[in-house]
This record gives structure tokens, C-alpha cells and sequence, in this order.
């Protein structure tokens, strides 16, 4: 288990435990994290899990999927630190991972 | 025989433990989960809690079913497999499964193949006469057509539109409620539910408020079961209503065009980048899809929030004493309500499914409503739980690339009646037992008696 961060456009934050091989997006549903819901099942169809990444978790979670650049172009509030949740699997190295829920 | 109510695991009565036993009894392949029938009097639950554990993929041969051959996929784990599949399973065969009445009448689609936009996109042509053919939508569409039409309508339901639709929708649920009588029996179905839903699906589709339950009539006619029982009494009466829906949605189409762009589902079909692509059947479909996934559905779970909340009082007390658990509790009751009962899906090769080999051409159908009492997934599944654990997962929505694209309004619709109700009514009181729908597909209910004692 690892931990990961969502925080909020309200400034606030919450850290849940999150298992290694989970995609992201999974643990937030898990979690009822608001604004995070996973519609498509994590398909990268539907864009509903779309976070930002922390400026200092960028290099380890690396770069959008040619999946998430295409839904990521209708989507709303689109940043360079721009990602889908549903397709950052959960790692050892992302432990302490911080990402900013995007109002979805 | 009416069995009263879909049986929560509480024990059953005399009556209902008989019509359990009787499915339990029949030859396993005789078992046929797509009869409207066992919709109408709620014996569907046996049939799918009986298949879940002894045949999860289950063949029906045409020779028990109005339906053709088809298979049924019952447990959660298989239905998100094959709706998360989209190569495999296309939607190209149709939305959900059909009479065979139905599949008899459709005509070769022909005439409703031509391009529906003129090439300077200033007009659409006329509907051609005759019964149309089964409809074409995003719906039943598969990759690159599905991603366009879909693209095109987005729009129609995003966050920023869903913003601005809250206070609208406040005001007319706030108005409708205001306007119920106290203290007297009415039914909840035509004053309440369809009321609402009916208003904000005019407003989708910039058509006038004040003819607003035509929309809701002519959707319903889309899903209708014709019948002597039924408000449409044969198919051919069907098909008129049909031709007359089909033509006011072309005559929109035709007023968009020739206008600026709005944000209403037919101004962003018939603006859409690829509008000269898309033929008449498409956008007539697509309008008619938009419609209908909006109508019957939350109109359903508006309904079925106020039985389940009544057939599991402790629920309702927990609801009024903590009204935050609103969203968790309209979750619950997509899920428990599961508005539409299946998805259809046609196999484009043979594919191994839960130990079955599901042949190329055969048509799958995904029931969410087994699915979504599947105890290898949901804990008490059968249970009306407002506070459970993840109450977000179920599948009435659906998943993948066609899951539904109101669901966020949907569940804006319903957070909103219900914190308007709160405040207004310390207890809404259901009389006696619904009418439930005759149908395989929509998950309804035709009229429920309810009354409300007082106000706050």
C-alpha cells in the first residue's frame, strides 16, 4: 500500500491508502473521492477521472497515452500536468503521489 | 398474477415463494429472462438470481422466445467485460432486444439513407412516407461513427451547461411541488416524475414548455410494447405515432440549421463539423435516442426513489435526519431501480464467455438489472441501502464507450427534487402498490397512488 493525495479546488486535501497495480482512478472511486468518477471503467473513453499532476510528481508518473491526448481534447480545464487518472497505475515509486482533482 | 414487489431478501409471501419455485422448477433452457411478462409481475428477479448461480451465460433458443435466439449475460463480471469490449461485442445490432413483431415490420432502411444536410448546410430534406426502419443512433453505433455522433452531442450535457440548468431545474421542481395537493391521493408518476423530466428534456431541446408532454409521449411510444392493454394498441398505430415524431424532430432540425448555432442537442447535431456525413436515419435517430435516454429513465428513478424509501422506512428516517446523504442515496437508487434492464450487443466473432462459446452473430444481452444484485459484486445486493460503502457502483449506466451521457443530469435532477422535497415534506406516503411496466427493457413504473400528509 502506498499513499496518495487529492486535493481539492476548495484548498482542501485528502490522503488515502491506495494499493500497488490499482489505477488511479480506481482508488479514487473507491474512496468517493469527489469529481473523480470513472464513467467508461477506465477505458480512457469518457475522461471523467481527469486530475492534474503535482508539479513534483510529473517526471514519475510520465506522459499521457495517445488514448488520454484524445479525450483529453474535448475535456475541460486541460493543463500541461494534464492526466488521466485511469491510466496511472499505482506504484512503489508513486508513494506520497499528489494529484489536484479537476472540476469535472 | 401481480406479485407485489420486488422481493427484498426479507422473506416472501406465500404467493411469491410459489412463483419462485415454479422458476425454479422449469428445465433450465426453457428459461426465458427477456419476457416482458415477468417484468410486469416482478418474477424477472427469480429467473435472474436462479441463472446467476446455475447458468451466468444462458442461451434462449427462439423456441422459448419472442425474442429469436440470444444469449444472456447475468453477472456483473461478464457484462462489464462485454460492454468494456466494444471490438467484440459491437452495438451495431440494436439497442435492446426486439419482439419479433417489431423486427418483421422494419422495412429496408433506403430511403432513409440519404444525407440528411445540404452541402451549404443550410437546410435538412423532409422524412420520407412510410414506416421506418429500426432505429440508427450513436447508441447502436461502434467506433469511428459512434465517437463522431458522440462528440457532436457532448456538449449538450456538459459541466458548464449542467451549471447553468441547476437553477433552472430548481425553480420548476420547487413550482411542481408547490403545486401538489395535501392531504389527498395523487399519483406520483403524472404529476411529479414525468413532470419534471418532461420539463427538462424541453428545455434539452429547446421545444416549447408548454408542449412538453409531447415529447414525453412520443418517447414512450419509441419503447412501448403495443398492445390491447396498452396505450398504443397495435403496431400500425405505433408506426403513426412514430411518423408523426419523426417529422416535428426533422422540422427542428430543419429550424437549427438555418439558424445560429445553440447549445440544444438538434443545434449541436445539425451544426456539428460533420453534419454533411450524417444521414437523415442517423439524425432522426440520434434525436430520438437523446430523448428517450433521458425520459423514461430518470422519470423512473424519480419514482423508484420514493417506493424504495417507502419500503424501507429506517432508510427514509436516516435520509430526513442527515439530508447529505441525498447523492449517496440517488446512487443507490439508480442502482437498486436500474431504470434500463439490458444493453443488446452482437458478437462479431466467437468469443469464450463464462465457460460458453458465444458464436459470431449471435446477439449478447448485457442485463444490468442482474447485474446489479450480483452478490459476487454488490454485498446485500437485494437491500435499499442509502449509506453503502460505494454506492456509485452499479451498472445502470453502463460502461465503456457508450455509457450513458445524461448521467450526470440525471443525478442533478434528482439531488435537486429531493432536496426541494425535504424541505416542503416531512413524510411522502405511497398507497398501495404501483403499476409496473410491461416491458423487458424500460424498468418503470406506469402510476404510483401516493400521499402527503402535510407540510413542514
Amino acid at each position: 500500500m502506498v499513499d496518495v493525495t487529492f486535493g481539492f479546488h476548495d484548498g482542501t486535501e485528502r490522503t488515502v491508502e491506495a494499493e500497488v497495480g490499482w489505477k488511479l482512478m480506481e482508488v479514487a472511486v473507491n474512496e468517493s473521492i469527489p469529481g473523480i468518477y470513472g464513467d467508461c471503467g477506465g477505458e480512457a473513453q469518457c475522461a471523467t477521472c481527469h486530475v492534474h499532476v503535482r508539479p513534483d510528481w510529473r517526471a514519475a508518473t510520465g506522459e499521457r497515452t495517445p488514448a488520454e491526448e484524445a479525450m483529453l481534447k474535448a475535456a475541460y480545464d486541460v493543463k500541461d500536468c494534464s492526466r488521466l487518472a485511469c491510466q496511472i497505475i499505482v506504484s512503489e515509486e508513486l508513494n506520497g503521489l499528489s494529484v489536484e482533482v479537476v472540476d469535472n | 398474477m401481480t406479485i407485489s414487489t420486488p422481493v427484498p431478501s426479507r422473506g416472501l409471501t406465500e404467493e411469491q415463494a410459489a412463483a419462485r419455485q415454479k422458476i425454479y422448477d422449469m428445465p433450465l433452457d426453457e428459461l426465458n429472462p427477456g419476457d416482458p411478462g415477468s417484468f410486469e409481475t416482478q418474477e424477472m428477479w427469480w429467473k435472474f438470481e436462479r441463472l446467476r448461480e446455475q447458468d451466468p451465460v444462458h442461451f434462449t433458443s427462439e423456441e422459448y422466445s419472442d425474442h429469436g435466439n440470444y444469449w444472456s449475460l447475468t453477472k456483473w463480471e461478464d457484462i462489464v467485460a462485454a460492454d468494456t469490449d466494444h471490438d467484440t461485442f459491437s452495438a451495431t445490432a440494436g439497442i435492446a432486444l426486439p419482439d419479433q413483431r417489431a423486427m418483421a415490420r422494419a422495412v429496408a432502411s433506403a430511403n432513409f439513407n440519404s444525407r440528411a444536410v445540404t452541402a451549404d448546410a443550410t437546410a435538412v430534406e423532409d422524412a420520407p412516407r412510410g414506416p421506418a426502419p429500426a432505429i440508427t443512433s450513436l447508441l447502436s453505433m461502434d467506433p469511428p461513427d459512434h465517437d463522431i455522433h458522440r462528440g457532436a452531442v457532448a456538449d449538450g450535457v456538459s459541466p458548464s451547461t449542467l451549471r447553468e440548468l441547476e437553477p433552472i431545474i430548481r425553480e420548476r421542481a420547487g413550482a411542481i411541488l408547490d403545486g401538489l395537493p395535501i392531504g389527498e391521493q395523487f399519483d406520483w408518476v403524472d404529476l411529479v416524475s414525468k413532470e419534471l423530466t418532461a420539463m427538462t428534456l424541453a428545455t434539452l431541446f429547446d421545444y416549447p414548455q408548454e408542449k412538453r408532454r409531447q415529447l414525453t409521449w412520443w418517447s414512450d411510444v419509441v419503447t412501448m410494447i403495443p398492445g390491447p392493454d396498452q396505450p398504443v394498441k397495435s403496431f400500425e398505430e405505433k408506426d403513426e405515432i412514430m411518423a408523426e415524431f419523426r417529422d416535428t424532430l426533422v422540422s427542428l432540425f430543419q429550424d437549427r440549421v438555418s439558424k445560429e448555432p445553440k447549445g440544444d442537442f438538434i443545434s449541436l447535431l445539425a451544426h456539428s463539423p460533420h453534419a454533411g456525413e450524417f444521414t437523415l436515419g442517423e439524425l432522426i435517430g440520434d434525436g430520438i435516442v437523446l430523448l428517450v435516454g433521458g425520459n423514461d429513465t430518470t422519470r423512473n428513478t424519480i419514482t423508484g426513489s420514493v417506493y424504495a424509501l417507502n419500503k424501507w422506512p429506517e432508510q427514509f428516517d436516516k435520509l430526513r435526519e442527515n439530508p447529505a446523504l441525498i447523492p449517496s442515496m440517488v446512487s443507490e437508487t439508480v442502482r437498486w431501480q436500474t431504470p434500463l434492464t439490458h444493453m443488446m450487443r452482437v458478437a462479431t466473432k466467437d468469443v469464450e464467455l463464462g465457460g460458453k462459446t458465444i458464436h459470431e452473430g449471435d446477439r449478447v444481452v448485457l442485463w444490468f438489472v442482474s447485474g446489479n444484485r450480483d452478490d459476487a459484486k454488490v454485498e446485500n445486493p437485494n437491500e435499499y441501502i442509502i449509506d453503502r460503502r460505494n454506492p456509485r457502483q452499479h451498472l445502470s449506466f453502463g460502461f465503456g464507450i457508450h455509457r450513458c451521457l445524461g448521467n450526470r443530469l440525471a443525478e442533478l435532477q434528482l439531488r435537486i427534487i429531493w432536496e426541494e422535497m425535504l424541505k416542503r415534506f416531512p413524510e411522502i406516503t405511497v398507497v398501495g402498490e404501483p403499476v409496473f411496466s410491461y416491458s423487458n427493457f424500460v424498468k418503470g413504473y406506469e402510476s404510483m397512488q401516493v400521499i402527503i400528509p402535510r407540510r413542514n
